[in-house]
């Protein structure tokens, strides 16, 4: 039983931590990539909307990647 | 006898690492030098643009080549000169650089014997104890850990592991208690109210920023800026200026927006200059520490509630248009959403920092972790670095904007959320600015 607590803290928990912080990178860049492709073909149908498009999907994509870095501060957590 | 002819000593290059590259980048060196600053010849256009190409290679190629003699200090040794150098431990210096200190640490300069000589400003330590008292000093006493003077100590990573404390209780820069014998004392506790680097760079920040907002004022009371064109300061200041009111704060607070602009303003320049100065190296990280964010969530938390009326409380905890059994699901979820909606405010704008000031430790760090393991590959992996540093400060730089824009567009949205009145009472909101009727949602 102590065995188990002592190597779940130490070993486990931060290599989970970790994991953790790679599938927030992956649902980052899924994430952004919709932003990007949805960006990139608004811009293709209506090129004059151009600067109100980037903009927005800058904006955006700064919401998203909060959302993946909520992720990435618990398995930074996990590590300490 | 027959004297052999006299032998002339044979110069020996000795050729360490970093003289290899100072032969060919002096070569480069001389001719972009005669490229840069040579006149500008009548050949027009062609020339002035090989003449920018040349500068802007230069100075890459300066930043790529300088560093691999820096980066051989650091790199080689590997512990064996027992406590005067230890291996590159990325984790104490990624939180060295992050996390709160007692003073502006700024390098450390090798002695000849090997022990280092750390180059630092010192700042005030301001203790209160319920058993010692107020005590008020610099931290210069304390010498970086190796003294304790009025009894207490300064916890540094050594130390730490010296004395073998538990690394989650007590962390780096940390002061404790002591007794005489110069043991941890346990029945002290010290409250530190220190003046930290972070509560000394927010207040030089804010001393900075409060300066400038008053200096554009001035102007624009004495009418520049006002009839006439606005310079200087003011022409940098007001188009941003401008951008919030009538971006941020119109579509989402109609014609109250008047009462919300100074706070929203306060709030986005505020973020900006601390993220901005958190950027230059060597400062403190103030945006990327959690106590700041907290504050600044709480604050426009303060605000949003303070604007809410009876219309948002009924429509929290009596939804409109929903059957019953929708309706108790959706008000325990909508009531932990307006805690949730400034705690992401918090989360959002310290996690951005402090991962952008880790990855840009990390980016270098990898010079330093590729030199322990061998020299070469350490040289070779300083222009990748340094270059993928670059990049990542550009983005940093918008990072720093962005940021600062999101928590003020978001605090903006949650004030119109709150304020948004009763949608069957059209008439007494006729009398608007600029033709905002209700808040609209951009």
């Amino acid at each position: 039983m102590d065995l188990m607590t002592v190597l779940l803290a130490d070993v486990v928990q931060p290599g989970l931590g970790a994991v953790g912080a790679g599938l927030a990178a992956i649902g980052a860049g899924i994430g952004v990539g919709l932003i990007g492709k949805g960006a990139v073909e608004a811009i293709a149908r209506q090129p004059e909307a151009l600067n109100d498009i980037r903009a927005n999907m800058i904006l955006t994509a700064a919401l998203v990647e909060g959302a993946a870095l909520f992720a990435i501060i618990v398995g930074l957590l996990a590590v300490l | 006898m027959v004297k052999g002819r006299q032998q002339t000593p044979i110069f020996k290059a000795k050729s360490p690492g970093f003289l290899r590259f100072i032969f060919p980048g002096s070569a480069v060196h001389f001719c972009l030098h005669t490229l840069i600053f040579a006149p500008n010849f009548k050949k027009g256009m062609r020339f002035r643009l090989l003449k920018y190409f040349a500068a802007t290679f230069y100075f890459l190629i300066c930043s790529f080549f300088l560093n691999p003699a820096i980066a051989q200090d650091h790199g080689k040794e590997n512990g064996e000169n027992g406590e005067s150098k230890k291996a590159f431990n990325a984790k104490e210096i990624i939180f060295g650089h992050v996390l709160d200190a007692h003073e502006f640490h700024f390098m450390d300069i090798k002695n000849e014997d090997g022990t280092h000589h750390p180059v630092s400003i010192p700042l005030p330590v301001i203790l209160y104890s319920p058993q010692r008292g107020m005590d008020f000093f610099m931290s210069s006493k304390f010498h970086h850990g190796e003294h304790a003077y009025k009894d207490y100590i300064i916890l540094t990573d050594e130390t730490i592991k010296e004395r073998g404390l538990d690394p989650k209780k007590y962390s780096a820069q940390q002061i404790v208690p002591v007794n005489g014998d110069g043991e941890i004392d346990p029945a002290v506790t010290v409250y530190d109210l220190s003046l930290t680097r972070n509560v000394v760079q927010m207040l030089l920040a804010l001393i900075i920023f409060v300066w400038i907002m008053i200096a554009i004022a001035k102007r624009y009371k004495k009418g520049e800026g006002v009839t006439t064109a606005p310079k200087g300061v003011q022409g940098f200041f007001e188009p941003i200026i401008v951008f919030i009111k009538d971006d941020v704060a119109k579509p989402n607070l109609g014609h109250a927006y008047a009462k919300y602009l100074p706070y929203l303003l306060t709030v986005f320049f505020f973020i900006l200059i601390n993220n901005i100065f958190g950027l230059i190296p060597g400062t403190a990280n103030v945006t990327g520490n959690i106590a700041f964010t907290i504050v600044l969530g709480l604050i426009s938390f303060a605000v949003i509630l303070g604007s809410s009326n009876k219309h948002y409380w009924g429509h929290i905890f009596n939804p409109p248009g929903m059957p019953l059994w929708v309706k108790f699901i959706l008000v325990p979820v909508e009531f932990v959403s307006v805690f949730v909606k400034p705690m992401a405010l918090i989360i959002r704008l310290f996690a951005n920092m402090v991962a952008g000031h880790i990855i840009i430790i990390c980016l270098i760090s990898l010079i330093f972790i590729f030199s322990a393991m061998n020299k070469t590959v350490g040289i070779a992996t300083s222009p990748v670095a340094i270059a993928f540093t670059i990049f990542i400060y550009f983005i940093e730089i918008l990072v720093a904007f962005l940021q600062a824009y999101i928590f003020t567009m978001l605090t903006a949205v949650f004030i119109g959320q709150a304020r948004e009145g009763g949608h069957d009472h059209h008439a007494e909101d006729k009398h608007t600015v600029a033709g905002y009727d209700d808040p609209v949602i951009v």
